[in-house]
């Protein structure tokens, strides 16, 4: 960690991609960041919590992406430079203040830091591609491949933004975040400095009519930093020549590319592009126009697949464009069907690439990748999925508390004609075969909101699970509705004092310690409370079990919401 | 060495797999070597299965290894060796910990199974009661990755000099558990298959 402040220009270290980006910020000169904890973006929050004060810059968990996103846009409205990172969802959670932002632009730099999840590794919910937020925003996106790349793109991406008063999203997905390599270092340039809002009118307030003319005005930046983009060195072609067969890709995915060509000993053209919005489309168009068949290699949907096909109707309507189009398939699966030849469900592994670099050029690899995946496919391997921590997953400490509220509910609640909404978070595992408590599960905020609509539409009744920093993050408004638009969920409230899944990250309900200029906890009761619920009771379902099973059962009697704090602190949460 | 060297880790959440990668990363890249390793954070905590991956060579580009290209599987659980299998070749060296944590609501497969499933990829095997041994010579159990890659790069299962994981270890393991992880690394010097 001390490595990462090091300020030895040209020093080489092994760095993650998430780290490297937070390098990247403090060689760029970042004065504020702010992020909500999600993985695969964790680390760049849980770093900076670290070292910002060393560092002399700013860092705040903020309650959510919106919030953590409109401070970062205030520091930058002020002039100092920002950084706010976040996962895939978080981007769905701020676009409400994402889309307004593009049409006034920034002005000190601000860089958005979004990490993708193919294949949902460390994700509920959906798989999800910010790449067309950034089209439907009309804001710049820099793919880097490599950790070298996170932090050579962040230094690019505030100098983007400051020249063009606009945001830079940079996206990884989670073999770029989650990737170690050697990183060369360069310089951090400390500027520790107070920033000013300067009254601007004409600028930052998005009212009509001037919000038509920001559109005209966010449109035509766009044709300027498209211009950039064509000229920048960021989007490559490597093995230039004459060959008719082509591959366009980025991100990691150029790195599958590459290890597939190594592997079947091949030097076909490769156009890697590091800025997938604006598009550099006169480059495309000069590197498919003599080509016959080109290969599209890109995680999650064929966005670049579908961009080329359009620019190759005006300069080579008879190219060949190969990629994820056609029947949406599975990784495994491409060895069966030939509709598509790369996945367009789950994150591409290098030999998918392999495979379909070999189909484009006829060159066979050395390993018959379908026969031995025939072989694999028969050895029965026993699952292990993610449960509540016991003794035996984690020695020498105790049991989840959670246990005790699942315990609690399996054993005095009609449990079979009760309807479970879940969310995000570790209460999200009682979803598994182990527990087996959850008949709907979304993101953040909704397990009350749907609780709500289902007991309007229908009567039955609801146990609805909220994690504590869920509740800061999305769980109040969902709350308030049901009092006002009268509805009797029970809602638990999974209080462990810390947001437990991304990596223990503190929240609101905590505090904050002395050594962080000492806040006092905002207490998740007296919200509720305030929110207009009668039914509330904060009990320690480890400490308390008895009360804690006559309370179930009490409030599931009632006629309005009820709401149980079912306060104890994980198992990794220090004692003060 | 000729080509790119490949490493699966697999195990279960806390077995120390990241720590074994920034080790074996460390290493490599002190010899000069191009170094990439690939992890997964998230469910890690949970008991859940942790599957990482670490590549070194002169050219690489990809973080993950191909299918059927592992060079060696360090596996740290027995069912988590299992899973190791879609990247093995009859080229393929096993390294496993005889050591077995049950999985919630499912019945232990025995030693002898595993190994035979192994058997249909790779002749390649060596079984080594890493745990125990940690837990009887140094009283940490946790310590068995430490001690299985030390063993390996002794025994030169792992291209790379054992005074390099030793100075790698020095460098990544925070003081207070410094002395124990260079104990496993001794430990280590003077075992056998």
């Amino acid at each position: 960690m001390e490595e990462l402040l090091l300020n030895k220009p040209n020093k080489k270290i092994i760095l993650l991609g998430n780290e490297a980006i937070v390098r990247g910020a403090l060689e760029a000169g970042v004065n504020f960041v702010s992020t909500y904890p999600g993985t695969p973006a964790s680390e760049i929050g849980n770093v900076f919590y670290q070292i910002a004060k060393k560092a002399g810059v700013y860092f705040e968990f903020s309650t959510n992406e919106k919030v953590a996103m409109e401070a970062a846009a205030g520091a930058s409205f002020s002039g100092l430079r920002s950084l706010v990172a976040m996962k895939n969802f978080g981007v769905n959670v701020a676009s409400d203040f994402l889309l307004p932002l593009a049409y006034s632009g920034t002005k000190g730099g601000m860089v958005i830091f979004v990490a993708d999840d193919p294949s949902c590794w460390s994700s509920a919910q959906s798989e999800q591609n910010t790449r067309l937020y950034a089209n439907m925003a009309h804001i710049p996106l820099l793919e880097p491949s490599t950790p070298q790349e996170c932090k050579d793109f962040l230094k690019l991406a505030f100098e983007l933004s400051e020249k063009f008063e606009t945001p830079v999203i940079i996206r990884t997905t989670t073999r770029a975040s989650h990737q170690s390599g050697i990183v060369k270092l360069g310089e951090i340039k400390r500027k520790n400095k107070k920033g000013e809002f300067v009254k601007d009118f004409k600028k930052f307030v998005t009212m009509p009519p001037r919000v038509l003319e920001m559109k005209r005005e966010l449109l035509q930046k766009m044709e300027e930093i498209k211009k950039v983009a064509e000229k920048s060195d960021l989007n490559s072609v490597k093995n230039q020549g004459k060959a008719k067969i082509g591959i366009l890709t980025s991100g990691v995915s150029y790195l599958y590319v590459m290890e597939s060509l190594k592997e079947l000993n091949l030097k076909l053209p490769v156009l890697k592009l590091s800025f997938v919005y604006p598009l550099p489309e006169k480059k495309i168009k000069n590197f498919i126009r003599i080509l016959k068949k080109l290969l599209v290699v890109e995680e999650l949907e064929p966005y670049l697949e579908r961009e080329v096909k359009i620019l190759a109707k005006e300069v080579n309507p008879k190219l060949e464009v190969l990629g994820k189009e056609g029947q949406p398939i599975e990784g495994g699966r491409i060895w069966k069907e030939r509709k598509a030849i790369l996945p367009v469900i789950g994150e591409l592994k290098p030999e998918y690439v392999l495979l379909a670099v070999s189909r484009i050029s006829g060159k066979r690899p050395k390993v018959n990748l379908r026969v031995h995946l025939e072989k694999f496919g028969k050895v029965k391997i026993p699952p292990r999925l993610p449960i509540f921590c016991t003794p035996a997953t984690v020695p020498g400490r105790p049991p989840c508390p959670y246990w005790s509220v699942f315990s609690a509910i399996k054993k005095v609640v009609d449990f079979k004609n009760i309807i479970f909404g879940g969310e995000i978070g570790c209460y999200m595992m009682a979803g598994n075969p182990a527990v087996g408590l959850q008949d709907y599960l979304y993101c953040m905020g909704s397990s009350t909101g749907i609780a709500h609509g289902i007991s309007k539409a229908t009567g039955q009744r609801i146990i609805a699970f909220v994690g504590d920093s869920s509740f800061f993050h999305a769980g109040i408004p969902g709350l308030i509705n049901t009092v006002f638009n009268k509805s009797n969920p029970l809602i638990i409230i999974f209080d462990n004092q810390t947001t437990a899944m991304t990596g223990h990250q503190p929240h609101p309900g905590v505090g904050k310690r002395p050594e962080e200029d000492k806040v006092e906890p905002i207490k998740i009761e007296d919200i509720v409370r305030a929110c207009g619920v009668k039914n509330v009771k904060v009990i320690d379902q480890v400490t308390n079990l008895k009360e804690f099973e006559e309370t179930l059962k009490e409030f599931l009697e009632k006629k309005e919401t009820s709401v149980i704090v079912a306060r104890h602190p994980c198992i990794f949460v220090k004692k003060p | 060495m000729k080509k790119d060297f490949n490493i699966i880790i697999l195990g279960t959440g806390g077995q120390g797999q990241i720590t074994l990668l920034q080790i074996l990363a460390e290493a490599a890249f002190n010899e000069g070597y191009e170094v990439k390793t690939a992890e997964l954070h998230g469910l890690s905590q949970r008991g859940g299965a942790v599957e990482a991956q670490i590549r070194f060579g002169k050219e690489l580009f990809s973080s993950l290894v191909f299918q059927g290209g592992a060079d060696l599987i360090l596996a740290l659980e027995m069912h988590e060796a299992l899973k190791a299998l879609y990247y093995v070749s009859e080229k393929t060296q096993f390294l496993i910990n005889k050591f077995f944590l049950p999985i919630p609501g499912q019945s232990q497969i025995p030693e002898k199974e595993i190994l035979t499933e192994i058997k249909k990829f790779t002749k390649k095997i060596e079984l080594v009661s890493a745990s125990e041994i940690c837990k009887r010579e140094i009283g940490k159990e946790i310590l068995a990755g430490i001690y299985l890659i030390s063993l390996a790069t002794f025994k030169k299962l792992i291209p790379l000099k054992p005074n390099s994981i030793l100075r790698a270890i020095k460098k990544i393991i925070p003081e207070k558990y410094r002395e124990l992880n260079i104990k496993a690394f001794e430990l280590a010097k003077f075992s056998q298959f």
